[in-house]
């Protein structure tokens, strides 16, 4: 336990010594606090019309603004992802192995798996510091609406937000561990992300098995019930699996650096 | 302390250490020499369990290397060839997360650092980021790192690599400082370094061990044995047949020089010492004798002869 704090502690300050900490955080505001404006006025604008049309014809319409907005808005978040989280990911390890402080804590009694979880952990814990901004935003708007909207929406979609990232960045993770070069951890992570969206839009209600298998397995397909406010336990089994998953492969793949000359 | 057996490692069809035993005393410093790519480092790895051997066992402190990996990472400091520094981190923080990950308890770790850092002498350096000191600081830093959390083993792998000769011999008296109390196995090409910091050296070259012994034996075991240089003014083959009338002299080389002098090298037999029989012999001619010193053969000898084998083979094969 000792050790993965250690680990954990160092991480977290490399993150804030290094600008990445910043950069990523500080650009991720800036296009989440844009996104989440264009939605929220265009769904209002389109409430309105919907307001109007229902005073003409005599039929008033129910319109849930806060909940169209936070599922548009936990939706287009999963493409932010894509872009920012190799940015967390692609210096963890292939940084460790270039300038051979591997070897220094591969020789102290640590084990694999708490330098794994310990350097998984500190790039969860700045996925949520970069995330916690954004929840001022919905509860903001949440608190101006009349009726007040269902709060478990917004619980649900942090939930599934928490989930659908830790699942990026243990396979980013993964990735890193996999190459001594930043860049290159960089460009495989993103092609490995872009792959998995790839996967899940081209395979999007297609009938043939294989295309339902893949939507079955699609890490973005699962996310899409937490966006409407459902916590279901298949997603979640799903993503915790998908996590323990790639966190071992990254524990094998760093037991197997010994076994290889380098 | 250290133990040894039958050590091998592969990579694939290379083998880079072959059957190599040998062991370390409590307290001793052994000196692990040879050229580059001869397989220190790899050896060096496995006893630090970072990689595994491909067969043979190593065992440290009573434990062994692979089995119990864990206790013996407890028990060994080690510096790699490159020093494991983080350049973002200031060394205060460094010795600090390098205690935590060996599993130091938080009340000795102040007490702990402290001492590194007076005993690699870098104590004005304490705030400042690794990335802004200079290779001689980075590598005494590396060096603070491998007996911060005060282990009975340190290995060293080529530990005054890339330092100024000054910051050397400083590194020297630190590692001849540490041993009594620690265990070392250091590893390096240079060779005064082992005569003057190991009590024993390993000469070890394409993964064989060519030699284990001290320094001094390893000098005194030389082939030829007793060497003396002279310098007389004298004409050279006079000179020369005046020598090989020296009892115990089996080789003479000479050769003059401008002024008149000629100079001469004579090589002894085993375990003789003839210069006063070549002083006499020179005094007896009537020849002004200018220089007359035994040259000693240096480890530099025994290392090029132990070493080059398989050349000068080849050579006389030819």
């Amino acid at each position: 336990m000792r050790g993965l704090y250690a680990i954990y502690r160092k991480e977290m300050g490399q993150y804030f010594v290094s600008p990445i900490a910043y950069v990523v955080v500080g650009l991720f505001l800036i296009a989440s606090t844009l996104l989440f404006n264009i939605y929220l006025k265009g769904i209002m604008q389109e409430a309105q019309q919907m307001a109007m049309q229902g005073m003409q014809y005599g039929m008033p319409e129910s319109f849930d603004v806060p909940g169209q907005v936070m599922r548009q808005f936990f939706g287009v978040l999963t493409i932010v992802f894509l872009l920012f989280l190799p940015l967390l990911t692609m210096g963890l390890y292939a940084d460790e192995r270039k300038r051979g402080t591997m070897e220094l804590l591969m020789t102290s009694p640590i084990t694999e798996m708490q330098i794994v979880l310990g350097k998984f952990f500190a790039s969860l814990t700045l996925f949520v510091a970069m995330l916690l901004p954004t929840a001022s935003y919905i509860v903001f708007m949440c608190l101006k609406s009349d009726p007040a909207p269902a709060w478990r929406v917004l619980l649900a979609g942090y939930a599934g937000v928490l989930l659908f990232g830790g699942s990026l960045l243990s396979f980013g993770l993964f990735l890193s561990s996999l190459t001594e070069s930043q860049i290159i951890a960089a460009a495989i992570t993103y092609g490995g992300f872009l792959s998995l969206w790839v996967m899940d839009f081209g395979t999007q209600g297609s009938a043939s098995i294989s295309g339902q298998l893949i939507q079955y397995l699609s890490v973005i397909r699962h996310y899409d019930d937490f966006s409407r406010g459902i916590i279901d336990t298949t997603a979640v089994v799903y993503y915790l699996s998908f996590i323990a998953f790639f966190v071992f492969l990254t524990v094998r793949s760093v037991d197997s650096m010994r076994w290889r000359r380098a | 302390m250290i133990e040894v057996q039958d050590l091998t490692k592969s990579y694939g069809s290379v083998t880079a250490v072959d059957h190599v035993s040998f062991t370390v005393n409590k307290g001793e410093i052994l000196g692990f020499l040879g050229p580059n790519g001869a397989g220190k480092t790899t050896t060096m790895r496995v006893l630090t369990g970072y990689m595994p051997a491909t067969s043979g066992t190593a065992r440290i402190a009573g434990f062994d290397v692979f089995e119990d990996s864990m206790e013996v990472r407890r028990h060994i400091g080690y510096l790699p060839e490159t020093p494991p520094v983080y350049p973002d981190m200031t060394v205060e923080t460094y010795l600090d997360f390098v205690l935590r990950i060996k599993d130091v308890a938080s009340e000795k770790r102040q007490e702990r650092i402290a001492d590194a850092l007076a005993k690699t002498n870098i104590e004005d350096k304490r705030k400042e980021l690794i990335k802004h000191l200079s290779r001689g600081y980075r590598q005494r830093v590396g060096l603070a790192q491998a007996l911060v959390h005060d282990p009975d083993v340190i290995i060293l792998d080529e530990p005054t690599v890339g330092l100024d000769p000054k910051q050397i011999i400083e590194v020297r008296h630190l590692i001849k400082g540490l041993a009594g109390n620690h265990t070392i196995i250091l590893s390096t090409h240079i060779l005064p370094e082992v005569s003057m910091t190991c009590d024993r050296v390993v000469i070890i070259n394409k993964g064989k061990i060519a030699a284990v012994d001290t320094p001094a034996n390893l000098t005194m075991r030389l082939k030829g044995g007793q060497r003396v240089y002279v310098d007389a003014k004298a004409p050279e083959q006079a000179l020369e047949a005046a020598l090989r009338q020296v009892q115990g002299a089996t080789r003479v080389e000479v050769s003059s020089r401008a002024d008149g002098h000629a100079t001469a090298t004579v090589e002894a037999a085993r375990g003789q010492d003839i210069r006063s029989q070549i002083a006499a012999k020179v005094f007896e001619k009537g020849w002004p004798l200018y220089e007359l010193r035994g040259a000693s053969r240096s480890l530099e000898d025994i290392f090029l002869e132990l070493t080059t084998d398989d050349a000068t083979h080849a050579q006389q094969a030819k």
